[in-house]
């Protein structure tokens, strides 16, 4: 490996980094594609995420030539992609010249793209296996055992940085519906009291005004009560007395 | 598992352990009930509870370790201020070891909850990404900071409540009847709102403010005030001085 441990360092704070600030998950991934093969020293890296099949999708690469983009998405039906997420241990130094048994459709391809081996690490928390991070490059035999730790740790923290932004984005969904059914049934009531006020009624009298208005109209409940709240005198429909 | 992992099962554990009173609800606000009385032992605090925001403004107390604590949240809603609505506008946790202390922010509700018998009070908020759904209050009869292991729990605690709402929420079926147990008993405070608002001839806002004041001045809570606009038995008027019905 050419980097050196301060720069090695620099590129795992910037990573971290990327995971607090304001998060956008496309230029994440860039990123960790882009360090990763400067720190790996190869031509071409790829981040592959499977999707609620299961199927691996091409998410980034540092290398977005048509050639390269092919490489990574046939890694779908096979290749080093597919062994390192479907096994969750990592593919190293594997020598595409010998690879045709394994991958007959993807090892000619890259050898055609001028590669001459390549690597893929899982991306994986636990038992868990998202995706993978593959790496190609042109000499064979290019990464040591130590290289090898370096890029699986720089996968381990791009998993946990994919894993917490799904974990937010899941919790910001869940909490906006919460309150947009709280909202919904403050609303309701709401409009429930001002009717009730306006008709002299009781509050289970003036439920029903306002549900038999929508039912006659074909309107939803919420949004009228909403738009009633918001200005009572705009419904002469349901605040004219009888 | 990492401390704060194994910090989390432990007090999971204890709130799951915690037994079940005949007052509880069902379901995830039943759940937030009991790490209440869970976290008020655990901190040594006089009551913990958690609040639920509808959106920025509007918060309502899901649970609360006893009734004590209840009417002292209740204060923060009849005022409309106080530490868990600053730790949800901030994102923050908001510390404040000494309510006498005359910086506090907010004197009026510093004030009242003062005569509840409340010295310190300390708010964490419950959010998640951009979303801020409310936040968990620990309150203390005595002045002081919180010592780092309760600090530590307290965010745990939060981490919690925040887990189990989220978890409680997985369809939108689920979060319309997490929303009517949030609500709860509060739904009256809504409609005694729509009724000022149709008397008084003004907006949402200004409604609740007049009920709000109401209830403070008449050193009631606004729950009981509002029972009372519903059932007719008080007329706010428009010159601000509330008037009983005859």
């Amino acid at each position: 490996m050419t980097v050196s441990t301060e720069r090695l360092a620099e590129v795992f704070v910037e990573v971290a980094d990327t995971l607090v600030d304001e998060f956008d998950l496309i230029e994440f991934l860039q990123m960790v594609t882009a360090r990763t093969s400067d720190v790996a020293g190869v031509e071409a890296v790829g981040l592959l995420l499977a999707d609620h099949q299961g199927r691996l999708q091409l998410m980034a690469a540092s290398d977005e030539r048509a050639t390269m983009l092919e490489l990574f998405q046939v890694q779908a039906l096979e290749g080093p992609c597919q062994d390192a997420f479907r096994r969750g241990t990592p593919v190293v130094n594997a020598d595409l010249r010998e690879a045709d048994s394994s991958w007959p459709r993807f090892a000619p391809r890259a050898v055609e793209a001028g590669y001459r081996s390549v690597h893929a690490f899982p991306l994986r928390l636990r038992h868990e296996v998202i995706g993978a991070l593959n790496l190609f490059g042109a000499e064979t035999g290019l990464l040591s055992t130590a290289d090898a730790h370096v890029i699986q740790a720089l996968a381990d923290v791009a998993t946990i940085g994919l894993l917490q932004e799904r974990a937010i984005r899941r919790g910001e969904v869940l909490a906006e519906q919460l309150q947009g059914a709280l909202n919904s049934r403050v609303i309701i009531e709401q409009a429930k009291g001002a009717l009730a006020q306006i008709h002299g009624c009781t509050i289970d009298e003036a439920f029903d005004r306002l549900r038999g208005h929508c039912r006659a109209q074909g309107l939803r409940l919420t949004e009228v009560a909403e738009a009633f709240v918001d200005d009572p005198a705009g419904f002469p429909g349901l605040t004219t007395r009888d | 598992m990492t401390d704060s992992e194994v910090e989390y099962a432990r007090l999971c554990s204890l709130v799951a352990g915690e037994p079940v009173e005949s007052g509880d609800s069902p379901g995830v606000v039943g759940w937030l009930q009991r790490l209440c009385r869970t976290a008020a032992r655990v901190l040594a605090s006089a009551g913990v509870n958690v609040v639920v925001m509808s959106d920025s403004r509007n918060e309502l107390t899901v649970a609360a370790s006893g009734d004590a604590s209840r009417r002292v949240e209740d204060l923060q809603f009849s005022l409309g201020e106080g530490p868990c609505l600053e730790s949800v506008a901030a994102r923050r946790p908001v510390l404040t070891p000494d309510l006498a202390d005359p910086g506090v922010r907010w004197p009026v509700y510093a004030l009242a909850v003062r005569e509840h018998g409340v010295r310190a009070v300390f708010a964490f908020p419950l959010q998640v990404g951009m979303a801020r759904l409310g936040a968990l209050g620990v309150y203390r009869d005595a002045v002081g900071d919180l010592s780092p292991q309760d600090l530590r729990q307290a965010l745990t605690f939060a981490e919690i409540a925040l887990r189990a709402l989220l978890d409680a929420l997985e369809s939108p079926a689920q979060s319309a009847s997490v929303a009517a147990d949030v609500l709860g008993s509060r739904f009256e405070v809504y409609q005694a709102q729509g009724m000022v608002m149709i008397q008084l001839g003004v907006g949402a806002g200004e409604a609740i403010a007049r009920i709000r004041g109401c209830a403070f001045s008449q050193n009631r809570s606004v729950a009981d005030v509002s029972r009372d606009i519903v059932a007719r038995r008080l007329v706010l008027s428009s010159d601000e001085r509330p008037r009983g019905a005859p």
